[in-house]
């Protein structure tokens, strides 16, 4: 599907992801980039990013652990002079990555992001029990024993205060309507596959 | 009475984290006198960081299924959510189905297979429960119900970030936002001037998966407020709520710091200040006791 837009990423943005159309509009002032909180830890940042892909690089853009260091904090886009949508414009991107399955393996937002759609997926609620059990394990057995140890003292003031409970882990909080909630789904799903194109990354 | 329809949120649940953020807003409801109607069967809005699995459209149509069950049962009632991410995610889904007609009709072609409807035409709004006490109660009136005044204690007003941007509440500023501070002074108490790190972010659902990177912003955000001398933060939203106070010891042990400082939710401090049980203000969900607050609740 990606033919159909060689040398053209910006055109290929625009028709695929979300708020992509507001690309062409950034004029290169930084201030995104300048009120982002996790700044230094993006390996290009917003304003990087919108020229990266006028300039047309592709890969570059959608394999960037980048768009992951995005914490929703909204303060680029209270800020951004010119009103793009630039928060939602980053989710865009790195769906788009994970989508056409170019989204970096292993960054740790990128799994985790994964994981909480699972998990509210599953019963239409998340079951914040099983997410953080999913957390700690997701990079195998002995890290996730290594960081349930480490996360042990938070755990229990979560219990002690009743902010956690164990039994969450035999099924716990859901939507009733289970089988409408997943035909739903299901079928936003397939519009969407519709129009931008299959799901291959998880 | 005044009637809403309610987004509790995955995290208001029973035996979930921010469970005493439920507690404490049920027993201002009843001080102040307005009722809280469950959306029902109600799902979670996927939040800020769905983005990984969920596309666009199964995103809104989350949104979409809980307006159209709100729509159902309680008709023309505005919508009303504590949760910063709940809230945000259901105002940013109606607003973007109104604007996008080929969005509307797909998330109501997915809507029919669970048998329902999004009409969006019933003129609801999507308000944050701050804005339901600032705007249909008010700060005089707030006043009226104060019983024990939370007087002598130094309250930070952590904003954040979801409750500010990118709507806000109505009337303030996205750099600093005066909402709080207001409120902890009209229960009595002192809010700190010029805190710092008002609306800074705390790394939102990215202190789960970026542990250092969010603690580090952490650090500042409870170093702030004691640079303006706080006995405690208070904040209007979950996970700031949740990410300032568990992550204390943690900071301490990598940064040598001493930070020991309770973080409330604005629902407790109205819920004491009013003069409620320590059981209704929801203190016995303090990891990090509020002990001036337990002590003003057992006057």
């Amino acid at each position: 599907m990606s033919e159909q837009y060689r040398n053209n990423f910006l055109r290929e943005v625009e028709k695929n992801v979300e708020e992509g159309e507001w690309v062409k509009m950034c004029m290169q002032c930084g201030v995104c980039s300048g009120s982002c909180p996790l700044g230094p830890h993006w390996e290009h940042p917003p304003q990087e990013i919108f020229m990266m892909i006028r300039a047309n690089k592709r890969e570059e853009v959608l394999t960037s652990s980048s768009m992951w260091m995005c914490t929703s904090c909204y303060n680029c886009m209270a800020r951004c002079p010119r009103g793009l949508p630039i928060t939602h414009i980053m989710h865009g991107l790195a769906h788009y990555a994970k989508r056409i399955g170019i989204a970096p393996k292993e960054q740790p937002t990128a799994k985790f992001a994964q994981k909480f759609w699972d998990n509210l997926a599953k019963k239409g609620r998340v079951n914040e029990l099983k997410l953080g059990l999913a957390l700690y394990f997701m990079n195998g057995f002995s890290e996730g024993v290594k960081t349930s140890l480490k996360m042990k003292d938070i755990g229990l003031g979560m219990l002690k205060t009743k902010r956690m409970n164990p039994l969450e882990i035999l099924g716990g909080h859901g939507v009733k309507d289970q089988s409408g909630f997943q035909k739903m789904l299901q079928k936003a799903t397939e519009l969407e596959s519709a129009r931008v194109g299959k799901e291959q990354g998880k | 009475m005044k009637e809403y329809s309610f987004y509790p949120g995955c995290s208001s649940q029973k035996g979930a984290s921010a469970e005493n953020y439920m507690r404490s807003t049920n027993s201002i409801s009843k001080e102040l006198g307005f009722k809280l109607n469950d959306i029902p069967d109600w799902n979670c809005c996927s939040a800020s960081i769905g983005y990984a699995g969920g596309g666009e459209l199964p995103r809104l149509v989350l949104s979409a299924r809980n307006l159209a069950l709100s729509e159902q049962a309680h008709p023309k009632q505005d919508v009303v959510a504590t949760c910063a991410a709940c809230w945000l995610a259901t105002r940013e889904a109606k607003e973007r189905l109104e604007h996008d007609k080929s969005l509307f009709a797909e998330a109501n072609i997915a809507l029919k297979e669970a048998g329902l409807q999004l009409k969006n035409d019933q003129g609801k709004n999507i308000r944050h429960m701050v804005e339901v006490l600032i705007e249909d109660f008010g700060y005089e009136e707030i006043k009226k119900h104060v019983k024990k005044p939370l007087e002598g204690i130094k309250i930070a007003g952590y904003v954040g970030c979801q409750t500010n941007r990118p709507f806000g509440i109505a009337g303030e500023s996205f750099e600093n936002p005066m909402y709080l501070d207001k409120l902890t002074e009209t229960l009595g108490a002192d809010p700190v001037k010029n805190y710092d790190k008002k609306v800074s972010c705390c790394g939102g659902a990215l202190a789960f998966s970026e542990p250092e990177k969010s603690q580090a912003l952490i650090k500042d955000i409870i170093g702030a407020a004691y640079d303006g001398g706080a006995d405690m933060i208070v904040t209007p939203c979950p996970v700031c709520q949740m990410n300032v106070e568990v992550y204390q010891d943690q900071i301490n042990q990598k940064y040598g710091t001493k930070f020991k400082i309770p973080v409330v939710y604005y629902s407790t401090l109205m819920s004491v200040a009013f003069g409620q049980s320590a059981k209704e203000a929801a203190l016995d969900g303090q990891v990090i006791p509020a002990k001036q607050l337990e002590q003003i609740a057992a006057k």
